[in-house]
């Protein structure tokens, strides 16, 4: 009975972390075509975006490898993974005894490593630039990550979300500065790695500034639905983890009643409402960095990650 | 009730290292001044929590002589000179940002390493903050070595002081006389640094202090 329970909840989470991640998407753009006075797609636009596109024939370089075909699929199927690690409304997982936190670093890594190699394969330009780009962003990204992860893993005294979320939600962490740090250094990660506003314009067709559209400029068809679609995911990702690590609040466990997984999915709909809203506005308000000035902002966020690692030592319980 | 109190100085003392760090960042000179005030303000805040917690009113006065001095006058002072000065717009520092935060964070460790192991037996409240205080201190000689600028050092040495004015108030019976005079001090050192700048101004012609060093015959 706990496996069937279990295994239902792993595949509920699945298919609502893969239905909301278009919405999520399309709930950003929305709010900053308001914030800009203009009207804007309907928030459903990326789920039409995508139908469309799946629709649509496939239009191959000649010189495209069986490399280039299969990437969109192993892209999607390794972020999806990733996402189906992250604890949404409820925790103790299926999946989650054999992936941490670590794990869904790895996971995203080797997306963007196929993603990069798929950009490369054609032999154009503009893929190589945007494959460079990302992979010198992911270069000064990933250090980054692994010192948030270390510092909340030393607080929590574990790697695993599981457990983590729960240490955040009791009374035990009190207030701590190490953890405001992780969470800026988080951020600021998150926004380099899902190609937000300072470090890449996710709406950008222009040549000398795109990233992570430069690279994906050969896609057509299904294969770019693929690649858009966990484009969308890995957002919803670090949203969810954001959310289960610095605001665990509400969420349920698989043995909840059904009334708390109910009070558990509502407020991660709103969690995630919310952290759409911020990011809306954090880019509205923002500009974009020359790619240069990139290496400074990812080497604060590893800095902040290893102050907050320091300050661990003189804080009193380590 | 104990562990909250510490909890929030020990969070006041880790923001005032952040926001030396900012400071380390900021590579435009109206920022760094932006985030001088508020470097004074949460040391401000800092001294006054340990003013509640220790039980010591005449902390009060401290906390307030750097939330007047430090968070208001100061700044303002410092913007109307660098308004003056033209020079509003610019920074230079001395090698790159990435170098410098990364030399930052090696004080910090250092600072840690050598207050922990000194202080192995006072009380947490008194050794988290003598720890911290050094770091903020080094780093103020941080951004005083990797600037040019005379106007960024001026805020390097009052971050610095700053650090001084964290590990005063967190030993316990700290004589009033010296805090008062280190204020005090530290106000006319502001204001001969101020002259002297405008001197400086004068004759350079600019307030790089690498044009004193030409002007001394070490560089050609």
């Amino acid at each position: 009975m706990a496996l069937i329970h279990s295994i239902a909840g792993q595949a509920i989470q699945m298919l609502v972390v893969l239905a909301m991640a278009p919405l999520l998407t399309g709930l950003v753009r929305k709010i900053k075509a308001r914030l800009l006075r203009r009207a804007g797609p309907p928030i459903t636009q990326p789920y039409l975006d995508l139908l469309k596109l799946i629709r649509k024939e496939v239009v191959l370089a000649d010189n495209a490898s069986w490399l280039f075909r299969v990437v969109p699929y192993v892209v999607f199927s390794a972020t999806w993974v990733a996402a189906a690690l992250v604890p949404t409304f409820q925790t103790g997982l299926l999946f989650s005894w054999s992936g941490d936190l670590i794990a869904i670093i790895a996971l995203l890594g080797g997306a963007r490593f196929f993603l990069a190699v798929g950009g490369m394969d054609v032999g154009t330009s503009f893929g190589g630039i945007g494959s460079s780009r990302e992979v010198m962003i992911a270069s000064l990204a990933e250090p980054a990550m692994l010192m948030i992860v270390f510092t909340l893993a030393l607080i929590a005294g574990s790697t695993q979300l599981t457990t983590m979320a729960a240490y955040m939600n009791s009374s035990a962490v009190g207030l701590r500065v190490s953890l405001g740090l992780a969470l800026i250094a988080l951020i600021v990660v998150g926004l380099a790695e899902n190609a937000r506003i300072p470090v890449d314009n996710p709406a950008t067709h222009l040549e000398l500034t795109m990233v992570h559209e430069a690279m994906v400029l050969e896609y057509s068809g299904r294969h770019l639905a693929m690649i858009e679609l966990s484009a969308s995911l890995k957002l919803l990702l670090y949203a969810s983890l954001i959310a289960c690590l610095f605001s665990p609040w509400g969420l349920a466990n698989q043995t909840s009643a059904p009334a708390v997984l109910v009070t558990g999915f509502g407020s991660y709909v709103f969690k995630v409402f919310v952290f759409g809203f911020l990011l809306a506005v954090f880019e509205t308000s923002i500009a974009k960095m020359r790619v240069f000035r990139v290496p400074e902002l990812l080497g604060a966020a590893l800095m902040l990650g290893l102050l907050g690692t320091l300050l661990l030592f003189v804080s009193r319980t380590f | 009730m104990n562990r909250l109190v510490l909890d929030f100085a020990h969070m006041l003392a880790g923001t005032l290292v952040l926001l030396s760090f900012l400071q380390l960042y900021q590579d435009r000179l109206s920022a760094l001044v932006n985030i001088f005030a508020l470097h004074a303000l949460v040391l401000a805040l800092s001294v006054a929590w340990q003013a509640y917690i220790q039980d010591a009113p005449h902390l009060y006065i401290t906390a307030a002589i750097a939330l007047g001095f430090k968070a208001i006058v100061i700044p303002v002072a410092l913007r109307r000179i660098i308004v003056k000065l033209g020079i509003h717009r610019e920074i230079e520092t001395v090698g790159g940002i990435g170098l410098t935060m990364l030399l930052g964070i090696g004080l910090v460790a250092l600072s840690m390493v050598v207050m922990l192991r000194v202080t192995a037996d006072a009380d947490p409240l008194t050794r988290e903050d003598l720890a911290f205080s050094l770091s903020v201190l080094l780093l103020g000689l941080l951004l005083m070595v990797t600037r040019r600028n005379a106007v960024s050092q001026v805020i390097g040495f009052m971050s610095l002081e700053n650090g001084l004015v964290l590990a005063a108030t967190g030993a316990k019976g700290m004589p009033f006389v010296v805090e008062i005079s280190v204020a005090f001090s530290i106000l006319i050192a502001f204001i001969v640094i101020g002259i002297f700048l405008f001197r400086i101004r004068e004759r350079f012609d600019t307030v790089d202090l690498q044009a004193l060093d030409r002007f001394r015959g070490e560089r050609r």
